[in-house]
């Protein structure tokens, strides 16, 4: 429990640690006995070692979040376009099908700011809460956010031009995002604006995909520089709320990612892959508090570490399904 | 750790000067960093604050709008009503509106709302009530109000007719000609009148009885009519739309308008 909470205050940015031995398992605490001795040592340098001389490298996951990603957008930018109605609207309220579907971040500063609670509005922010809440909350970043993509690609730039040296990650106190999730909630209650929405590129970018594109777009593209030039993945670490908003409706979702320690080797490339690192710190030699554990409520389920993954110590898993079968 | 065997009680300077370890420091400057980037991103949402404040937009907001603040607050700015309205003369703002960014406006000049939906579409789209529910009949909204701006420069004022297309053969917008099809809006450039009085500004409102032609002077022979508008408008613009002259002689005052007035 102390473990859990612990991981849930890392989404609210505490510092990631190791699992004291009163939080780790009798069997956690024999494995990693097990893994120190010299024998596993030099074991795990071998396979470290093959693995750099025959790199195995998988995109199954990223492709597949890629393709849902735009085929989620393509839904919304067909059904105005060619008028077939299947999701009408844009990422911050929309009816699929005919039914309400709204941003819960979106919908709680409306709320603020009309101080009036709109049924249509709950109903939908509802019905997306408990959708996503089955697939892990944060999975809305990963697997439908247009920003999110653009995010990647920006990232990808990024790392290219850090490996040639030309620019360099400035990291941030992730307890930013939760002081501008606080503050912006409390502007649109005082100030009866949702003063958040005025810059989110999340809206900006779904309503001009749909509606063609607008000037607000060139703030966008000033975030992606951010990314680009200053710091990695600048605005889905640090400064998102929606994103944290989706980490505490789900704080314990069905879907996650689980974490194998007997398989783990310890060489950190889920670690060098991951928009939210901290989550996998539990991968370090030391750190898990079990053999197999979920990695956390921040996590956005992108599968890039399971990709990532040489030694498959991290898998897509539903909560107690893997206990029943 | 030489120091440590000396018996001196205090060799070591004060520690005020002590330097900071990297990690430290580095700890520091992401600590700033992300204050001053907070800061920023604050700053950022509040610029959104102007124009609304100032407001340098006058913008005419769909049927069952809410009065303007409250509107700018319960709009959650998805474009729902931009979808469903059959004529498409809801846009949304860009962000030179501030907090005005996505939500909904007409440019009646360009293409108002002219009721081809019947029941209100966008105020059934709507899902936060911004554009009120409790609106179900055009005759119920209250987007703002009919003026003649320019007396001088209307067809009536002067007792002109109008022969041709009302607004060129290559302006887009759309009307629901009921003579034609009651559901197909057709384009106002495929539509030519031949009007002994030019009377297009009540001839194509939506809305009976809204606006009417009244005689300038007790001669009956006098043609010169004045477009007068009644308490019913409900300044959906189709008579802005509509008005033949360039600029229009017959506009419409938005609520926030008509607020600063009363």
């Amino acid at each position: 429990m102390k473990w859990y909470l612990h991981k849930l205050a890392m989404m609210f940015g505490a510092a990631p640690r190791k699992a004291s031995p009163a939080e780790e398992t009798e069997a956690a605490r024999e494995m990693k006995k097990f893994k120190k001795t010299p024998e596993q040592a030099q074991k795990r340098k071998d396979i470290i070692e093959h693995e750099h001389q025959y790199p195995v490298i998988s995109h199954k996951w990223r492709n597949l979040r890629w393709l849902s990603i735009i085929v989620i957008n393509a839904m919304f930018i067909v059904s105005f376009a060619w008028d077939v109605q299947l999701v009408e609207g844009s990422m911050s309220a929309s009816r699929f099908l005919g039914f309400h579907m709204a941003d819960p971040n979106a919908a709680i500063q409306v709320t603020l700011a009309f101080k009036e609670l709109m049924l249509n509005l709950v109903i939908g922010t509802v019905t997306v809460i408990l959708l996503w809440w089955l697939v892990g909350g944060r999975a809305f970043c990963s697997w439908a956010c247009p920003y999110h993509l653009l995010a990647e690609w920006a990232e990808a730039i990024h790392l290219f031009l850090a490996r040639k040296g030309w620019v360099k990650d400035h990291p941030f106190h992730r307890g930013m995002r939760v002081v501008l999730w606080v503050v912006f909630m409390v502007l649109a209650f005082v100030t009866g604006y949702t003063v958040f929405e005025y810059i989110n590129p999340v809206g900006i970018v779904s309503r001009a995909l749909i509606y063609g594109p607008t000037v607000a777009v060139i703030w966008v593209i000033f975030l992606l520089g951010i990314e680009i030039f200053f710091s990695r993945r600048f605005w889905c670490r640090y400064v998102c709320p929606i994103g944290l908003t989706y980490g505490v409706t789900s704080a314990a979702a069905p879907l996650q990612i689980k974490y194998d320690l007997d398989k783990c080797v310890h060489e950190g490339e889920c670690r060098a892959v991951c928009l939210v690192p901290h989550v996998l710190e539990i991968t370090k030699m030391g750190y898990a508090s079990d053999t197999t554990e979920y990695i956390g409520p921040d996590c956005t389920r992108c599968g890039l570490c399971v990709d990532a993954c040489p030694q498959k110590a991290l898998s897509f898993t539903v909560r107690g399904l893997d206990k029943i079968v | 750790m030489t120091q440590s065997d000396t018996p001196k009680p205090a060799p070591v300077p004060a520690p005020k000067k002590q330097r900071l370890t990297r990690r430290e420091l580095e700890r520091r400057r992401i600590l700033l960093r992300s204050v001053g980037a907070g800061a920023a991103a604050i700053a950022a949402g509040l610029i959104g604050w102007y124009p609304v404040r100032e407001r340098i937009f006058d913008r005419l907001r769909p049927p069952g709008a809410l009065d303007e603040d409250a509107f700018l607050a319960a709009c959650i700015k998805c474009g729902q009503c931009v979808q469903v309205c059959p004529v498409e003369a809801i846009k949304l703002a860009d962000g030179d509106e501030g907090y005005g960014l996505g939500v909904p406006y007409i440019d009646a000049r360009a293409q108002a709302c002219d009721f081809s939906c019947d029941a209100v579409q966008c105020v059934l789209a709507c899902p936060t009530g911004a554009l009120s529910h409790e609106i179900a009949h055009k005759e119920e909204v209250t987007m703002g109000f009919a003026r003649l701006a320019r007396p001088d420069s209307c067809l009536a004022v002067k007792g002109e007719g109008f022969t041709g297309l009302a607004r060129g053969y290559d302006f887009e917008g759309l009307l629901r000609y009921e003579e034609i099809d009651r559901w197909e809006p057709q384009p106002v450039a495929s539509y030519s009148y031949d009007l002994e009085l030019c009377d297009l500004c009540m001839r194509e409102c939506p809305i009976e009885g809204a606006i009417t032609l009244e005689p300038i002077s007790a001669d009956a022979d006098d043609p010169r009519r004045m477009p007068t508008i009644h308490k019913s408008c409900v300044g959906c613009g189709t008579c802005e739309m509509m008005c033949p002259t360039e600029p229009a002689s017959i506009v419409i005052d938005t609520e926030l308008k008509l607020g600063d007035i009363a």
